[in-house]
């Protein structure tokens, strides 16, 4: 069942999408390409976000947007904090291998188990001026609550590569993931740095969250359904590039967008892990990686 | 080449953008003592892990004692007789001095030993560390540990042994308690790469030295003829 | 060889102990939280062979025991196949499904195995869940064959779990004290090392992989037949993956015995408290406890009883 209607809705759909699996990303990117700490806890984050997203608005009526803006800066501390436990117990000791895997994925665990008693398994959405218009485009549908977070993802993306190309610690996050005895050389302290930069992408998911429920309904085991989304997205731009986070979310997004238009939703997690494995096994540097 | 053990030939190996080795060919005698040397960065560290497979995706070739061993993976090569010892020691934190060296008399052995804790305990007393076969590696000191990373090389029965900045930080006692050690093994038939950077040490114990710098090999001959020669100078000091 | 004599004598005991038990016919209850409990024994004991021996962290545990019990449904739904047939195809299935992540992916740093079977599960949930023919994501009713021995069919299950169990021990056990699991030991310590000193690494790691894989697979196998209604849900739970972590981790990674502790203490702690708390708090003590342990007592109990001898 073909019609250039259905394949041109694909596409923008998948590209808005991407947009936004790029912004879900960032901290990941950040955080496992860069830093290389495999947070598997990242999409509980981000549904964290989401749910914060939720209270404000269900209780206030606040945008979402703005609600995960405001809590950047409470997530940004909520990330050093992790990371100073993490580096406390696990890095230090050289036990990062094992047990900080598993330490994550007990956070993930709990964060999901939390969500779920404070917030039960229905779910949850919110209410703006803008998620329930949509523009027409040459004949294509183009939902606002699809499009406001691809730009705002696009804008993120943007934003982060900017302050890891163009400020001092931006400059510093990327020469500790290279060499870090150079930057103990240069008197910077390179778990201040770390600290920073899991603080960034952790904060990031705030605002990604926030976007995640613009998009659609959560509860509490959407983190779930991201996982091997963040991970493909990563692996297939390359570890720590920001451009590549962008060009892999869409591509994702596309196929998943394909995927479910020509043969169903459900297989639209299939698509993200069949890239990531595919991607580990042909090119595990990524498109864009170092 | 004759009587060479080990032939490298126009080794190229790239890291994305950066070019760590851009065709180093040459040859180790058997029974030689060997040395490599170059400064910070110049790829003797990449060079060692392509010939012990630490490293893959590399062009070029690598024979070892008759035969090309280029792809094979790093046990394999273990077991045909090149082995390692690491710059920053690496050993089985889990496990006591003695059962450190039994992996590799297990696993590395071209023949099963017959009694592999007599073996270990021997090899432990041979480098000074009898006393401690039956403690975990936490507690060494420096040296220790650095003796110990040779002598579970040595249980991997080498044919060549390359001893990776095994010297780096001690005191001059110290190096010469090593250096004996590595004179006594070259006597007992193992050939011998030395990578340092203490120079007394790689000109008393080196019959050969090769000079690498940024990649490429730039000199090659005896410790008098390196010492003299103007392209090593000019590297390690700067015009 | 002569170490192990006395272990199978052991386990041959436990079994002739746990058919003994069954015909005393205590509290029917007790064979039914025995058989949870001694399913994760199974699965701890699966989980820390590639786990705690290697060191290679599987998040993935629901998709092995799934597989295992999709198996079974498959083979009961096509071909009535017997108990034992079950078991064994659904530990190769799963042993297969080992063996094919850990062709991909360990040949790459341990945590893109890690972060594979963490998405592996959710995956294969997916798949299963369109599959009509084991159910779907409505599920099926498997109807258990008649005439068990001891006239019930909890209770057979449950002798069934105990030889299980043994056998998964002492696989464990065998491993670990042979050149395979010193091996493993090296290189869990320093994989880098371990492959210079003449451990074939990739062929370890695939060989934890595979035999995990196919406990996990052999414990997920009579679950069809426990429960008689299977669905996606329950068979994916996230339960076994918390779990397969939580138990070895808590009882002590480095030996068979953490596992079997673990998965006596926290299981049976489990069981008393389904009936007194909501499964989602059950979850979320659990997890805490994870963090816990692996924060503050990383070598778990066994690791702490060392300490307190003053080894």
């Amino acid at each position: 069942m073909f019609s250039w209607d259905l394949l041109a809705n694909a596409v923008v759909s998948g590209l808005l999408l991407g947009g936004f699996y790029a912004a879900v990303s960032l901290g990941i990117s950040l955080i496992f390409g860069l830093l290389e700490i495999a947070n598997i806890a990242q999409p509980a984050f981000v549904v964290l976000g989401a749910y914060a997203a939720y209270v404000l608005n269900n209780a206030y009526e606040v945008d979402p947007i703005l609600t995960g803006l405001a809590f950047t800066p409470v997530f940004y501390v909520l990330g050093a904090v992790v990371y100073r436990v993490y580096y406390e117990s696990f890095e230090r000791r050289g036990d990062e291998a094992l047990r900080g895997l598993v330490f994550f994925f007990g956070l993930l665990f709990i964060l999901e188990v939390s969500l779920s008693l404070k917030f039960g398994v229905d779910y949850r959405l919110v209410q703006t001026a803008y998620t329930k218009t949509s523009i027409e485009f040459g004949g294509v549908g183009i939902a606002f609550r699809y499009l406001v977070p691809c730009v705002i993802g696009v804008a993120m993306t943007l934003a982060l590569y900017l302050f890891l190309s163009r400020t001092f610690y931006g400059r510093a996050i990327r020469a500790v993931s290279q060499d870090q005895q150079a930057l103990r050389l240069m008197g910077v302290n390179p778990i201040q740095i770390k600290t920073i930069a899991f603080g960034v992408g952790i904060a990031a998911a705030s605002l990604a969250g926030a976007l995640l429920i613009c998009i659609a309904p959560v509860i509490p085991s959407t983190d779930r359904d991201y996982i091997g989304r963040m991970f493909a997205i990563t692996v297939l731009g390359g570890m720590g590039s920001i451009g590549g986070t962008l060009v892999a979310g869409i591509i994702l997004g596309v196929a998943e967008s394909f995927m479910a238009t020509f043969f169903g939703p459900s297989w639209s997690l299939a698509v993200s892990f069949g890239i990531l494995l595919i991607a580990l096994a042909v090119r595990p540097a990524g498109l864009f990686g170092r | 080449m004759a009587g060479a053990l080990l032939e490298v030939q126009g080794i190229v190996k790239r890291f994305g953008g950066f070019t760590a080795l851009n065709g180093v060919t040459l040859h180790v005698k058997a029974g030689e003592r060997f040395g490599l040397i170059g400064p910070n960065g110049s790829g003797k560290t990449t060079l060692i892990n392509c010939i012990s497979g630490a490293l893959a995706g590399y062009a070029g070739r690598i024979v070892f004692d008759g035969g090309d061993i280029t792809t094979l993976p790093a046990h394999r090569r273990t077991r045909l007789g090149i082995v390692r010892s690491f710059q920053i020691p690496k050993p089985f934190t889990s496990m006591t001095l003695q059962e450190n060296l039994d992996i590799p008399l297990e696993y590395a052995a071209r023949e099963r030993s017959r009694d592999a804790a007599a073996d270990a305990a021997a090899i432990l007393d041979s480098i000074g560390l009898g006393a401690k076969a039956h403690l975990k590696p936490a507690g060494l000191t420096q040296i220790e540990m650095r003796k110990l990373e040779l002598a579970r090389a040595l249980a991997a029965r080498p044919k060549l042994l390359i001893s990776d900045e095994a010297m780096a930080g001690l005191s001059s006692a110290e190096v010469d308690d090593i250096l004996a050690i590595l004179f006594r093994l070259n006597e007992q038939g193992i050939t011998i790469i030395m990578i340092e950077h203490i120079m007394r040490a790689v000109m008393r114990f080196c019959e050969r030295i090769a000079v690498l710098d940024a990649g490429q090999l730039i000199a090659e001959g005896t410790p008098e003829e390196i010492v003299r020669n103007h392209a090593v100078e000019k590297a390690y000091l700067g015009e | 060889m002569a170490r192990t004599v006395p272990a199978l004598i052991v386990g041959l005991l436990v079994v002739a102990a746990g058919i003994g038990l069954v015909t005393l016919r205590v509290n029917p209850y007790l064979y039914f939280a025995g058989y949870v409990i001694l399913q994760y024994v199974v699965i701890a004991t699966a989980w820390n062979i590639l786990g705690g021996y290697a060191g290679y962290v599987n998040f993935g545990t629901p998709a092995f025991f799934a597989m295992g019990a999709y198996t079974s449904v498959f083979l009961i739904q096509s071909t009535r196949a017997p108990l034992p047939v079950l078991i064994l195809a659904g530990g190769l299935v799963s042993a297969l499904l080992g063996l094919g992540i850990g062709y991909l992916t360990l040949r790459l740093r341990g945590v893109f195995f890690s972060i594979a079977t963490l998405a592996l599960s959710i995956v294969l949930q997916t798949m299963i869940m369109n599959w009509e023919y084991v159910g779907g994501s409505r599920g099926l009713s498997v109807i258990r064959p008649s005439g068990p021995p001891f006239g019930n069919y909890v209770m057979f299950l449950f002798t069934v779990m105990v030889t299980l169990a043994v056998v998964a021990v002492v696989t464990a056990r065998f491993i670990e004290r042979s050149w395979v699991g010193r091996g493993l030991a090296a290189l869990r310590d320093n994989e880098e090392a371990a492959e210079c000193m003449g451990v074939p690494t990739l062929r370890l790691k695939l060989f934890a992989t595979t035999i995990s894989g196919f406990l996990l697979g052999v414990a997920g196998a009579p679950f069809p037949y426990y429960v008689t209604f299977v669905e996606p849900n329950s068979a994916f739970n996230l339960d076994y993956a918390v779990n397969a972590l939580a138990m070895p981790m808590i009882g002590g990674t480095t030996s068979w015995v953490g596992p079997v502790i673990g998965a006596v203490l926290l299981g049976s702690a489990q069981q008393l408290a389904t009936v007194t708390i909501s499964s989602e708090m059950n979850l979320f003590i659990v997890g805490i406890v994870l963090v816990a342990f692996v924060v503050l007592a990383p070598e778990g109990l066994l690791g702490l009883v060392r300490r307190l001898r003053g080894r």
